[in-house]
């Protein structure tokens, strides 16, 4: 995973609630079995209704509940492959936020008011360090857990780490493993 | 501790299954073919095996046809055969027990899992898909995860995991006549919205609960994700074990730390009461789950810009009663409503009537083994006198990943969970109801209230 510290460029704005993973990526690409190519796929049906624009830009300013329905990573890697690199929005749907973690994109909680003034703006700065959105005419802190974004920042890789508790995993399976079910004795 | 904090359900199988802070061993790791195949190949890349095959158990239900296609080398859709053959290349290669096309236990993976005894109380079990929160009908922390964390619970059988808040919903009162768990949940997610229960694990409790049985409690389960929770959970007791009882994986004396609850005096950070009495049979209208109302409601008047997208999508006009909306397509099936009870009770709506003509109905069984217990007990024929299409096992129209899917403008009664805008089909309108509500559709060509039929 790339390291992330700063986003800075233009914004796009998606100004609806409720954006459910199966509009960001449909089922029929999930077909694919790589993890590159999707940014093409990217809101493929709204994509096609007359009026619709959104950008390639490092940041988008969505709406509430941003990514909700489905566990589908495919549409954390559309959105990166379309070219974003944070996103910034009222609130996120649980599994997507964690999704975007997991591969490098920067997840920013903004309350409403804030998410406005920056689509409004067009363009703003986002410091993972400084835990801080600027933008022409204003700035905002957000939060983000602090193990989250040590990760982001020195672009950590998940399983290494993990593994550096090799010691402490052994011993919970050699102590506290639950007996069974064995899947392989089935 | 103890008396100065009494524990919650999820604090009891946190603290189990906490390694190291914020680091969470997986008892049981789910896999299917569609968010798998990214994770196998970073295992690959970066030289690194399964930790625990004997903790992983995987099925191919997605892309899987329902026509009954025996193996994965004759399904037609080049890029469904390639998903699928890949799954099992690669469980070959790991060494993990693998459901395919042609194995009796093929099936819906979250179906799979309590039917082979594998779910079970106190586990934590992961899978790439949300509705992974259906195993927590048992008393378990089961949660969705990313392709990321797929590979990283195959590499390390670990989960990197802050702990969700903890919330509970009690229903008073009891399921009146002809109102099923899915209306129950409808219901629920209908008054806190699809975000409601973000950030948090949610039990489930009550006597409206208690009564349910085992299917009926994996319905509301599944359907947590929909109000936005983590996971959703139920305290296993006799019912749980009952059913368990006898499943291949289910140990022969029920061990006691099955005996799992919150404490009485357990603090959740936060609490929905609902009034399970006051439920009615429940019908979606718009493209969200919680866009829903009573059967014997109306479509409402939107109250934003995106209730009037759902309405122009869906092609109503407020003020029609949800009655009167004619449909095309019935599908029953889904990891949500495919069980044996599902089916059961959807073939009693039926006895000797017949899908209204110019409705196109199916059954999809949620496994094989479900499909053969309802051959066993002569549904297939019920469900085929009546006009309805008898599928073999898969995740079919709940997401059309497969042949499975309506066309553009048809209208779907469905059992599945997610009526988001094209998940049937392209440009597919979808009203999520119960198996009862679907069956007592497909026989009249639109929605009836199932309290006022005669049966
Ligand atoms: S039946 Fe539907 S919701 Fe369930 S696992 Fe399959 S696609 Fe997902």
């Amino acid at each position: 995973m790339k390291a992330l510290k700063i986003v800075a460029g233009r914004v796009s704005v998606l100004d609806r609630d409720d954006v459910d993973t199966d509009q960001i990526i449909p089922k029929q690409f999930l077909k694919r079995i790589e993890r590159t190519g999707f940014g093409q796929f990217l809101f493929f049906d709204w994509a096609r209704e007359p009026g619709w624009e959104l950008a390639q830009n490092p940041i988008l300013v969505a709406g509430r509940n941003f990514g909700c329905g489905s566990s589908r990573e495919h549409a954390a890697w559309a959105l990166q492959d379309y070219g974003f690199e944070a996103i910034i929005a009222p609130s996120f749907a649980d599994i997507f936020r964690s999704n975007c973690t997991k591969i490098g994109i920067l997840p920013v909680v903004l309350d409403e008011a804030q998410c406005r003034a920056v689509a409004q703006a067009g363009e703003a700065e986002v410091d993972l360090d400084g835990q801080v959105v600027r933008w022409p005419g204003g700035a905002a802190r957000f939060e983000i857990d602090p193990d989250v974004k040590h990760r982001l920042i020195h672009g950590l890789d998940d399983i290494a780490l993990t593994l550096s508790h090799e010691d402490a995993i052994a011993a919970y399976e050699r102590d506290r493993e639950r007996r069974g079910p064995v899947t392989t004795a089935l | 501790m103890g008396a100065a904090h009494p524990k919650t359900l999820l604090d009891k199988i946190w603290e189990a299954h906490e390694i190291a802070p914020g680091l969470l061993y997986i008892d049981l790791h789910l896999v299917h073919e569609v968010t798998s195949p990214q994770a196998f190949e970073e295992l690959r890349l970066g030289g690194r095996r399964v930790r625990r095959p004997d903790r992983t158990l995987a099925t191919a239900d997605h892309n899987v046809p329902t026509d009954g296609t025996p193996l994965a080398k004759r399904i037609r859709d080049e890029l469904s055969r390639e998903q699928v053959e890949m799954l099992e290349r690669n469980c070959r290669e790991f060494g993990i027990p693998l459901y395919s096309l042609g194995s009796e236990h093929q099936g819906i993976v979250h179906v799979i899992g309590p039917e082979r005894g594998v779910t079970q109380p106190g586990m934590t079990i992961v899978c790439g898909d949300s509705h992974t929160a259906t195993h927590g009908a048992f008393g378990a922390l089961a949660f969705g995860v990313g392709t990321s964390e797929v590979a990283h619970v195959l590499a390390t059988q670990c989960l990197v995991q802050t702990k969700p808040r903890s919330m509970r919903i009690r229903y008073e009162g009891e399921l009146g006549f002809g109102v099923t768990a899915k209306d129950l949940i409808l219901a629920t997610i209908g008054k806190m919205g699809v975000a409601g229960a973000a950030g948090h694990v949610v039990e489930y409790a009550g006597r409206a609960i208690d009564a349910l049985s085992m299917e009926g409690r994996m319905t509301i389960c599944n359907m947590t994700i929909e109000g936005g929770g983590r996971a959703g959970m139920i305290a296993p007791d006799e019912t749980t074990f009952a059913w368990l009882d006898g499943r291949a994986a289910a140990p022969s004396v029920i061990p006691e730390e099955w005996s799992l609850r919150s404490e009485p005096d357990a603090r959740f950070d936060r609490e929905l009461v609902i009034d399970a009495h006051a439920v009615s049979p429940m019908v979606t209208w718009g493209t969200t789950p919680a866009m829903v109302v009573p059967v014997t409601a109306s479509v409402p008047q939107p109250k934003s810009s995106q209730e009037e997208r759902a309405l122009t999508y869906m092609d109503l006009e407020p003020g029609t009663p949800v009655q009167e909306i004619a449909l095309d397509r019935v599908f029953i099936g889904s990891c949500t409503n495919s069980r044996i009870g599902d089916l059961r009770a959807a073939a009693r709506m039926l006895d000797g009537r017949r899908v209204a003509d110019g409705v196109y109905a199916m059954v999809v069984p949620g496994s094989q083994s479900v499909k053969a217990q309802a051959e066993r007990e002569g549904l297939d024929e019920i469900f085929k006198r009546a006009g309805f299409d008898w599928r073999s096992a898969g995740c079919s129209m709940c997401l059309g990943m497969n042949p499975d899917v309506a066309s553009p403008g048809e209208r779907v009664a469905s059992t599945s969970n997610r009526n988001f805008e094209g998940r049937q089909g392209r440009g597919a309108r979808s009203h999520l109801v119960s198996p009862e509500m679907a069956a007592a559709a497909a026989i009249a060509g639109h929605f009836v209230d199932i309290r006022q039929r005669d049966t």
